[in-house]
């Protein structure tokens, strides 16, 4: 029985362009270019020199607080330590190398020598120095949800929903390496001492999920795959937890919270690589896709290349490209040059050049109320909107804005082509600075009364 | 191999990609239900009923477009949601009405009742039931004469003084001898009548068959739900089959639910976006309100037809049952909320 979460849309998945392509391995990039931000936290400081010469998996940025350390995906020389442009727009502290195209592995990296025999410290240790962030999207450092979560944790369940239209990367990991999706995830049921972890994934992977049965009835694994229904947002980390379990996290709060953890299904094999090899995370896979793009394909490729050498391993790009997405279409982020990197989140790249966006000018809400229908978070968007628009901050606060989670349902579903989560967006950010400031003002005024 | 340097990109807000429908797209889906209507009526009543309606269409667009031209506001015609005013004005119009007053109805729709309110999705009346309301107070006779369709047609042109004339199916239902007139009233008018549309009433009115075709439309085409037109509807028959004034409580619900224009207000005019809740609970508050309005009126009141005014009335609750009908908020259980009450 495929299971369920309230709202949502059904927008077009076109994922037939990529999903029965294999993943390819690109050729090797002359130069990447590694931003000091690819986790949620403050970004890494560099540990490497110009002229210094690194391997593949060498640590080259140390974090600090919450964070994720960064590992050289390429051997050869440093050529740069500076700010360049990255995904979340705007310049990052970066580490340069230029490709010496030996590949060689650093001595850091280390195998463990019986990794079934390591405890659970052990394991969440081998999983910080791999530096492994959720690979969905978010970025969340995945040493701290574990570490975090143990003892609070009753439901492990891996995301392999891939809800986003065009994204087939974990669709054809379930397809090439199942065996490292079971393996990482028996890993993640030692660490939380649980004896089941569950697999969702969205039932149009129908073969994903035979190839995943078939490796965990090989294995006797204690792994069960929970078909979803193909729904936007159904890997959204709330959502996936309400349809496997049936129960809502508290607002404001984390899917620990009701006792579960939830791992990308990239992130999962991480673990598993991490865990019985050592190796760091300097690889991801790319869905390269869109009406912009030629041909198509998944790839993988070291973490920094420059995505323009992702276009150009799929034939280029069209004439009359205007978007470049890093990410899903209802998620994603916009970017404003080819030149930025691949990052430890990067799932997708795509390119539209066709009028996939339908913009119209001084769009009217029709009070339809689709977007209420639509809303997995129980809001209401166009009051929202409303509100928003006129700066109506105790109003927003209690129609619960900060509950938004910037999923675009309401956008993507909106008949007036309303510009929603865009508005929700800055209606946040304004919020927040309004929140702090009527706290300082609050402080200030004690102080002189004091 | 591309220019990357080149490149000319708009870096815009997520999402990226929108769903095909859009205003227009709804707006033409509502035009479509409203066909089979249309085409019952011009069967019945004549060529009429189609002028009527097309001139109706062309008077709310002319006035949507002046108002705007004057008013120096971008122009909002191309939504065709004038036209479904339009439509749905002739639609609670006898057929002979004149062409001058359906003119004024529209003005009165599109300007003072949509316009003012700042146009499209805030008018918090239906324009066009409101529209009959006016139109109603101002001729109360042309809007209380209608066509005997089985005897008569009515004239494109020209006066239509000679058409033989019918009573509406409800204004048998209404006196102080109900029993003998509504016997009266199956000998007239059987329920196949009614079903078909061979009964006297406004223009888009008539037909059962043709007005559930067409709300079945929009339903598969999930231009509305269901929760108003079930709940609207639903309530009427409950209501007239508890507590029945002819000798058969179930023809009484029958005629009931056939008669008047509930069909036409609880498929296409109670679900008017701009004036009827968002919330699905509050759709079905709407809608059970809308049918206690409905045979209150039809009971109680000196009207025989209870529906332009009960869907008026719950128009104007609709921004409270909006306020007092939330969802409920994600990850907020229902236990949760009784011990912060209790605190």
């Amino acid at each position: 029985m495929a299971q369920a979460f309230f709202g949502g849309v059904h927008p077009n998945d076109m994922k037939a362009a990529t999903n029965e392509k294999a993943i390819e391995q690109l050729a090797p990039p002359a130069q990447v270019v590694i931003p000091m931000s690819m986790h949620f936290g403050a970004p890494c400081t560099p540990t490497v020199n110009v002229g210094d010469y690194v391997k593949v998996g060498q640590k080259i940025g140390e974090f600090h607080g919450l964070g994720a350390p960064i590992h050289a995906s390429v051997s050869g020389k440093v050529i740069a330590v500076e700010p360049r442009p990255y995904s979340m727009g705007g310049d990052m502290m970066a580490v340069v190398i230029e490709n010496d195209f030996k590949n060689e592995l650093s001595e850091e990296v280390k195998a463990p020598e019986n990794p079934d025999s390591l405890t659970p410290e052990q394991m969440v240790e081998l999983v910080k120095n791999a530096g492994i962030v959720g690979m969905g999207g978010a970025t969340f450092p995945t040493h701290v949800k574990i570490s975090g979560g143990i003892g609070k944790v009753d439901t492990v369940i891996i995301n392999g929903a891939e809800c986003e239209p065009y994204i087939t990367g974990d669709h054809r990991t379930m397809l090439e390496r199942p065996e490292q999706i079971i393996g990482g995830a028996i890993y993640l049921a030692k660490m939380f001492g649980v004896d089941k972890v569950v697999i969702g994934v969205e039932e149009n992977k129908q073969n994903g999920i035979e190839s995943l049965n078939k490796v965990i009835a090989e294995k006797h694994a204690p792994v069960v795959v929970e078909p979803l229904h193909c729904r936007y947002p159904q890997g959204g980390e709330k959502q996936l937890c309400q349809a496997i379990t049936g129960k809502q996290v508290p607002p404001g709060g984390l899917p620990s919270n009701i006792g579960c953890a939830v791992f990308n299904i990239n992130t999962t094999c991480a673990i598993f690589r991490a865990i019985t090899q050592g190796m760091p995370v300097v690889n991801k896979i790319v869905t390269v896709s869109g009406s912009g793009v030629i041909d198509p394909k998944n790839i993988e490729c070291p973490i920094g290349t420059p995505v323009k050498n992702l276009f150009d391993a799929c034939g280029g790009l069209k004439d009359g490209t205007y978007k470049l997405i890093m990410g899903g279409p209802m998620m994603g982020m916009a970017q404003y040059t080819a030149e930025v990197p691949v990052g430890k989140g990067t799932g997708a790249m795509l390119a539209f050049c066709e009028d996939e966006e339908q913009t119209v000018e001084n769009p009217q809400c029709i009070r339809c109320g689709r977007c209420v229908a639509a809303c997995p978070m129980h809001l209401e968007p166009l009051m929202l909107y409303q509100y928003a628009s006129k700066n109506m901050f105790d109003e927003l606060n209690e129609a619960n804005l900060m509950d938004c989670m910037e999923c675009g349902a309401c956008t993507y579903i909106c008949p007036a082509r309303m510009h929603l989560t865009h508005m929700f967006k800055i209606g946040k950010q304004k919020l927040k600075d309004k929140m702090a400031a009527d706290k300082a003002k609050q402080a200030a005024a004690q102080k002189k009364e004091a | 191999m591309t220019d990357y340097k080149n490149l000319k990109l708009i870096a815009t807000s997520s999402p990226h990609i929108r769903a095909a429908e859009n205003t227009k797209s709804i707006m033409l889906d509502v035009i479509i239900s409203l066909v089979p209507a249309l085409a019952i009526a011009i069967y019945y009543f004549g060529w009429r009923a189609l002028s009527v309606t097309c001139f109706s269409v062309i008077g709310c667009i002319f006035w949507e477009w002046l108002y705007r031209k004057l008013m120096k506001k971008p122009q909002s015609i191309a939504d065709l949601s004038a036209v479904v005013t339009g439509i749905l004005i002739a639609f609670v119009c006898p057929v002979q009405v004149g062409y001058w007053q359906i003119f004024i109805g529209d003005f009165f729709a599109i300007v003072f009742v949509k316009q003012l309110f700042g146009g499209i999705g805030k008018n918090f009346l239906n324009p066009a039931l409101a529209a009959r309301a006016f139109m109603l107070a101002s001729w109360a006779s042309t809007m209380t004469t209608w066509i005997d369709p089985a005897k008569s047609k009515a004239a494109m042109f020209g006066s239509n003084a000679d058409v033989v004339t019918a009573a509406t199916p409800l204004s048998y239902m209404k006196g102080d001898d109900i029993v003998t007139t509504f016997n009266n009233l199956k000998d007239t008018y059987s329920a196949m009548d009614m079903f078909l549309g061979k009964v006297g009433g406004s223009l888009g009115e008539v037909s059962a068959l043709m007005l559930i075709l067409g709300g079945c439309y929009l339903l598969v085409r999930k231009v509305i739900t269901w929760h108003i037109p079930v709940c609207y509807i639903g309530t009427v028959a409950l209501l007239t089959l508890l507590f029945p004034r002819g000798n058969d409580p179930i023809e009484w619900m029958v005629y009931n639910v056939f008669g008047g224009g509930l069909l036409l207000g609880a498929f296409f005019m109670a679900t008017d976006y701009s004036s009827s809740p968002i919330t699905a609970k509050g759709q079905a508050i709407y809608g059970i309100g809308c049918g206690l309005f409905t045979v209150f009126i039809r009971y109680f009141g000196s009207y025989n037809e209870g529906v332009c005014y009960s869907i008026m009335v719950m128009n104007c609750f609709a921004a409270l049952i909006d306020r007092s009908v939330k969802p409920a908020r994600f990850g907020v259980v229902k236990s949760d909320k009784k011990e912060a009450a209790a605190k």
